[in-house]
């Protein structure tokens, strides 16, 4: 991998801590309970188009949280089945994507000073400091 | 700047327990996570407390010490330290979960998994926490007033008293809803605050919206378009009584994340659709008419293609007793196909009224089996040998086929009773 190109974001820390992965992104809202299967770290939601794909070690960086209440308790699942991402990047501020970051217990940012979706894509290194709220993206060069 | 009181400070530093010091750490997390700056009282929450699936049962077996309950401590708590759970401090009600006590063989659970299903619901009960085991509180004795601030979870519970009924919740998980029981708080964010209950999209309905089957799919295209902004329903149609409410606001929470919505002239902070807006100007307006219609009918029923139907699930939220009589008298003088099979899923407390209306009966007498405590979607059961459903509810459509990978067809209650006595599928697109 040869990094093309390093563009740091700056937001809010949501759960402190740092990590560093793969960026898997949607522009779509994430399922919950009834749309993801925790045990496998695989989004199941028929009309999601990461349907099928596998979340576990990546940096999810996504809109925000929809569906269930059972939201938390998903993610919780993923982290004690070991298929949880290593980081969280989002928008948009819920209850569900909140207390599923705290349990999940992941560096996770939101309220970034550039759109992440705009800037990161799938296959991207990043980088999440969820206690300075800053995301380091690394392009890869194609 | 999350800022405490000083009995929030105290539950913090551990003067009131090591269970109430936990619950207190993991809901200052999660205002901190949020950017709350303090807490609201609560004196109504309804979770799942100590429940567990299979999955956390295998889990947590033999971790629990000296009567400490590993479920709780760890999974509900998120704590790392086992702790001693004093009874719920505030009243606090169990939601569905686990399985029917009458039931749980038709829906093929395992013997030990029922009862430690039953040992989990023995643990709530214990800590006074209220069985009702339904999805839907509002119809059996949990009626929050309005303003009333709550920690509820169950997206189609929380929309509608928001929506509806005027009280106050966010939609919320599992571990915050058990913290809530052993604190009384909550973080004061989001719908709990006045300025974040206003409309911000406003949706012209351009066709009339009558039966049960129309408000849900109206509701699956809201959530579809809004996600989880609120959305301002105006239109000319019938002021929708509580079963269509209760299938639009489950409908618009499965397909987005709506957890309040309003209906002029129908939903009480809502008396016009200038009062819904408040202070906001519609950020997007969104046209339903017969178009639109159509294509959340073909999205709900873009995974079905054979017409042979095996399996009809009533009931999602659980069927309010008037929809257990609508059953009962559809029912009535027909049987179910011997290739079929009908289970319509309820709360204790309607299905107990229904059977002293004989409704119960009916539907027995007819071949259909009446469940409670759960649905096929959260119990992951099906009649064995289940390839095709039929279902009324537009939440259940969105979530069967995902779960369990079965075809299913999604139309009005006539067309799934008729689908159950004949074993085909003879729905119309509107």
């Amino acid at each position: 991998m040869k990094v093309a190109v390093t563009i740091v974001l700056k937001g809010r820390g949501v759960v402190g801590g740092r990590a560093e992965g793969e960026a898997l992104v949607t522009r779509e809202t994430i399922p919950g309970w009834g749309g993801v299967n925790p045990q496998q770290g695989i989004i199941t939601e028929t009309r999601h188009e990461l349907r099928g794909r596998s979340f576990k070690d990546k940096v999810l960086v996504f809109r925000g949280a929809k569906g269930s209440s059972g939201w938390s308790a998903m993610y919780h699942t993923s982290r004690l089945a070991g298929t949880a991402p290593k980081a969280l990047v989002f928008n948009e501020m819920t209850t569900k994507v909140a207390l599923g970051a705290v349990v999940m217990r992941v560096p996770s940012v939101t309220d970034l000073d550039r759109d992440p979706l705009d800037v990161i894509e799938t296959g991207d290194w990043v980088v999440v400091d969820g206690d300075l709220g800053t995301v380091h993206v690394q392009k890869v060069e194609k | 700047m999350l800022r405490l009181t000083d009995s929030e400070k105290s539950m913090l530093d551990g003067r009131e327990g090591k269970a109430r010091q936990k619950a207190m750490d993991l809901l200052v997390r999660y205002a901190e996570a949020l950017g709350a700056e303090r807490f609201v009282d609560t004196r109504n929450v309804a979770g799942v407390p100590g429940s567990a699936n299979p999955f956390l049962q295998r889990y947590y077996e033999g971790k629990d010490q000296d009567g400490k309950d590993a479920i709780f401590s760890h999974f509900d708590l998120d704590s790392d330290e086992l702790v001693d759970v004093p009874p719920a401090l505030v009243p606090t009600y169990h939601l569905q979960g686990g399985a029917d006590p009458r039931n749980w063989q038709t829906l093929g659970v395992k013997v030990e998994v029922f009862r430690n299903y039953e040992e989990r619901e023995a643990f709530a009960a214990r800590h006074d926490v209220g069985i009702l085991k339904t999805c839907t509180p509002y119809l059996v004795g949990n009626v929050p007033a309005m303003g009333e601030h709550l920690a509820w979870m169950e997206s189609s519970a929380v929309i509608f008293a928001n929506s509806v009924l005027g009280a106050r919740t966010n939609t919320e998980g599992r571990e915050s809803t058990s913290a809530a029981m052993l604190t009384g708080k909550i973080p004061d964010w989001g719908l709990h605050r006045t300025e974040r209950r206003f409309g911000t999209h406003r949706i012209d309905v351009q066709l009339p919206v009558e039966s049960v089957m129309d408000w849900g799919m109206l509701g699956y295209f809201v959530g579809d378009m809004v996600q989880e902004r609120i959305p301002v329903i105006a239109g000319d149609f019938a002021r929708p009584e509580i079963v269509r409410l209760k299938h639009f606001g489950a409908a618009a929470s499965s397909s987005g994340g709506v957890e309040m919505y309003h209906i002029a002239g129908t939903t009480p902070e809502a008396e016009s659709v200038e009062m819904a807006f408040g202070p906001n100007s519609p950020v997007e307006t969104f046209t339903y008419g017969k178009a639109e219609q159509r294509r959340v009918y073909d999205q709900l029923n873009a995974s079905a293609s054979d017409p042979n139907v095996d399996y009809v699930m009533l009931g999602c939220p659980h069927a309010a007793l008037e929809q257990l009589r609508e059953a009962a008298a559809l029912l009535e003088g027909t049987r179910v196909s011997a290739n079929c099979a009908l289970w319509i899923f309820t709360s204790r407390a309607v299905r107990s009224e229904a059977d002293r209306l004989g409704y119960i009966k009916i539907i027995n007498d007819a071949g259909g089996v009446v469940l409670t405590d759960t649905c096929s979607a959260f119990a992951q059961a099906l009649p064995p040998g289940t390839k095709v459903a039929a279902l009324d509810s537009a939440k259940q459509a969105h979530y069967l086929p995902a779960i369990l990978g079965v075809q299913a067809w999604f139309g009005s209650t006539r067309e799934c009773i008729q689908a159950a006595s004949t074993g085909r599928w003879s729905g119309e697109r509107p």
